[in-house]
């Protein structure tokens, strides 16, 4: 069977299988739709968290991103997993014992104030959808490169799917379809990781692999892998792979207070506390926080050693060679421009950090262009009139191969058959379609319950706020999908502002809302809009308008930290000055602090179909 | 007497909670970023440990910490609502 054959079957069957599921888990009332009837079991829970955690540029982009960056990717692994220890211990425990459907309804409820309630709806919905704009371009991308689809056919391939799912069984369909995307895309994750670790080291767990000697190597004696690759990097002109700090742009406080950034970030993200209303108990949240890192870390011990295998293997299987010799997998990502060779005239492939670096990709230049640029180069190559494209290329900051071949092409480069590639592309889609899911039901909660039915019409029956659940989720979908089919050009810049959102908003207020007595509405409000609006408009600023990074050098990925920073001193210093929070709202706290009582799980939703 | 059985379980809980944190700050800031550069002379196998500490050694202690956490405060839980039902029934005896 081809490699496309494999791939219609194995998504075939995926897709499915969440439909399958959704069916047997459709729901009735708004328990279930908004917070899977408070029933799931602390490690299903885990796996749908890490499921809908792990995006699709966790999947495919993040360990080309780690191979690129050497050291300094560490900021993602790290940041995107010690956000879940403040998470375990600040916050799911109370939010579980607080007890009701959303974010915004805890900062409503605790700081008395519909103010409040607003800014953290506008909040959930925006970093909501700047995610989910990134996952639907995701699943077209997925689409177009493993099927030969158009992109615009997959992003609709893929919002219909969701929508069947998510309208249909709210969080509960959503939870299940989580835990089948997380075995999905694991496995499609681990497989090759453990075969190109065997490959090149004999050790089948890739993270003992990745510190082992390499095992055929080429000056004889033994030679650890990371060493080599460090040799490999300085011969080539690029840093240091395993130096901290090895570059400029990645000094001390820039990897510190990025990683800060994600950790806070991820802590706040709207999706991700959602998820621990919806299982039994405050116990079971406790250990809900722990199995889902458990699975997340699965993927993030992996990836570090996918980057630095593949960084290697790709670089020694290419430089060199003529165009007669290179491997096969290189012809086949060459057609989809994530890798592109212009020569120099030796027939010699050369890749390295200088001015006679040959390899490029075609990133966001215009296909025409690159076309262009690709016959002139030829015509040049031929001694005809053409011209060198490669100081263009260089210009627009598009040398070397497009990172997300780090992961893609991993199969191909440890020799497997086609059905592992085929199983790829169902694990890149079970990590877009699960975050995407979970992202929209936020937006949806944040419409249907904290807009309509806490601030506009408080006396709407159950059905009738059923009825709006469902219609926002389609609303949703339907504009997460324009969104895919039309990305803003900068959905990166776009993704560090939502954790910078995350990061200077939600964090400070929950935290603060959890563990001090004393702050009340006006400093947590004002704490929340200086936060944001210094993030905002730093961001904006140096990614759109050119403003230099006037803030001691801290990048715009990091800004994150100062907000939040600035959201707690802000709302700190104002306590003095303002009334404290008034008696009921003491009560709250000591109810959310209090593990006994919580509410009771509803039994008939402990597994679907029951 | 109700007041000073939760405050004790909450002081119990700040406690538990800050060395976990501390931890936390020294494994993923302190020994994966400040010190890397100085933890990268000394070599685990292939690895040098700062690096180590970056992409893997980091990540296992939040999960253990996690872990450790959840186990720690179940039991502390535990005890508070035996605690609760002993005053409850005290209360009860009078």
């Amino acid at each position: 069977m081809s490699v496309s054959a494999w791939t219609y079957l194995f998504v075939g069957l995926s897709f499915s299988l969440y439909l399958g599921i959704a069916w047997r888990s459709r729901v009735r009332d708004t328990r279930g739709f908004f917070v899977a009837g408070r029933g799931v079991p602390a490690m299903a829970n885990g796996m749908a968290t890490a499921a809908d955690w792990m995006s699709a540029a966790s999947f495919i982009s993040m360990a080309g991103l780690i191979s690129m960056m050497g050291y300094a990717g560490g900021v993602y692994l790290m940041g995107w997993t010690g956000g879940y220890v403040l998470l375990a211990l600040l916050l799911a425990p109370y939010l579980r014992k607080f007890g009701k459907f959303t974010v915004p309804d805890f900062i409503g409820d605790r700081y008395d104030s519909n103010i409040a309630r607003v800014v953290a709806v506008l909040c959930a919905v925006f970093i909501s959808f700047v995610y989910v704009a990134g996952q639907m371009r995701g699943v077209g991308v997925v689409f177009s490169r493993f099927l030969e689809v158009d992109i615009n056919v997959g992003v609709v391939i893929g919002m219909a799917i969701v929508f069947v799912y998510a309208t249909l069984g709210g969080m509960k369909g959503i939870t299940w379809t989580q835990v089948a995307q997380y075995w999905v895309l694991i496995t499609a994750f681990l497989v090759p990781a453990i075969a190109i670790s065997i490959r090149l080291t004999g050790h089948a767990l890739p993270q003992v692999g990745m510190g082992a000697e390499l095992l055929d190597s080429a000056s004889g004696g033994s030679v650890y892998l990371l060493d080599k690759l460090n040799q490999i990097h300085a011969d080539l002109g690029f840093a240091s792979y395993t130096d901290a700090f090895a570059s400029e742009r990645w000094n001390r406080l820039n990897v510190g207070l990025t990683a800060l950034a994600l950790m806070v970030g991820t802590a706040g993200l709207p999706h991700v506390l959602v998820r621990f209303y919806t299982v039994k108990n405050v116990k079971a949240a406790r250990w809900s926080a722990f199995w889902a890192l458990f699975f997340i870390s699965m993927l993030y011990l992996t990836a570090p050693a996918t980057a630095a295998f593949a960084r290697y293997y790709m670089i020694d299987s290419l430089q060199g060679q003529s165009r007669q010799e290179l491997p096969a997998w290189f012809e086949s990502w060459e057609q989809t421009g994530l890798i592109a060779w212009f020569d120099d005239g030796d027939n010699r492939l050369r890749y390295s950090a200088g001015e006679d670096n040959e390899v490029f990709r075609s990133g966001s230049m215009a296909a025409a262009r690159m076309q262009a640029l690709a016959t002139s180069h030829q015509r040049w190559l031929d001694g005809a009139s053409g011209e060198d494209a490669r100081p263009e290329l260089r210009e627009a900051g598009l040398s070397g191969p497009d990172r997300d071949i780090i992961v893609l092409a991993t199969p191909e480069m440890a020799g497997l058959s086609a059905w592992i590639i085929a199983l790829m592309a169902a694990g890149g889609l079970a990590a877009a379609l699960s975050t995407a899911s979970g992202l929209l039901l936020v937006v949806s909660s944040s419409v249907a319950h904290d807009l309509y039915y806490r601030i506009i019409n408080p006396q709407a029956s159950e059905a009738r706020r059923l009825a709006v659940g469902r219609a926002t989720i389609g609303l949703a979908v339907v504009v997460a999908g324009i969104f895919g089919i039309y990305p803003p050009g900068f959905v990166a810049e776009v993704v560090a502002f939502a954790f910078g959102l995350a990061a200077a908003s939600f964090f400070p207020a929950l935290v603060l809302g959890i563990f001090s007595r004393r702050v009340g509405t006006v400093p947590a409000v004002s704490g929340m809009v200086v936060g944001i609006g210094f993030t905002a408009a730093y961001i904006i600023g140096n990614r759109f308008f050119g403003m230099p990074a006037w803030c001691f050098g801290i990048s715009a990925q990091a800004i994150g930290s100062v907000g939040m920073l600035l959201n707690f001193a802000v709302a700190l210093l104002l306590v003095p000055f303002c009334k404290p929070p008034g008696p009921s709202v003491q009560q709250l706290i000591d109810r959310i602090r209090e593990p006994e009582g919580s509410g009771p799980g509803v039994d008939i939703e402990i597994a679907p179909g029951q | 007497m109700k007041d000073s059985v939760a405050a004790r379980y909450w002081r119990t809980n700040l406690k538990i909670m800050a060395v976990l944190l501390l931890i936390w700050a020294v494994a993923g800031f302190g020994l994966g970023i400040i010190g890397a550069p100085a933890l990268n002379e000394i070599r685990l196998g292939g690895f040098p440990l700062g690096f180590w500490f970056a992409q893997q050694g980091s990540i296992i202690v939040f999960v253990l910490l996690i872990g450790i956490y959840a186990a720690l405060m179940n039991r502390v839980d535990d005890r508070h609502h035996r605690e609760l039902q002993e005053e409850r029934s005290g209360e009860a005896g009078k």
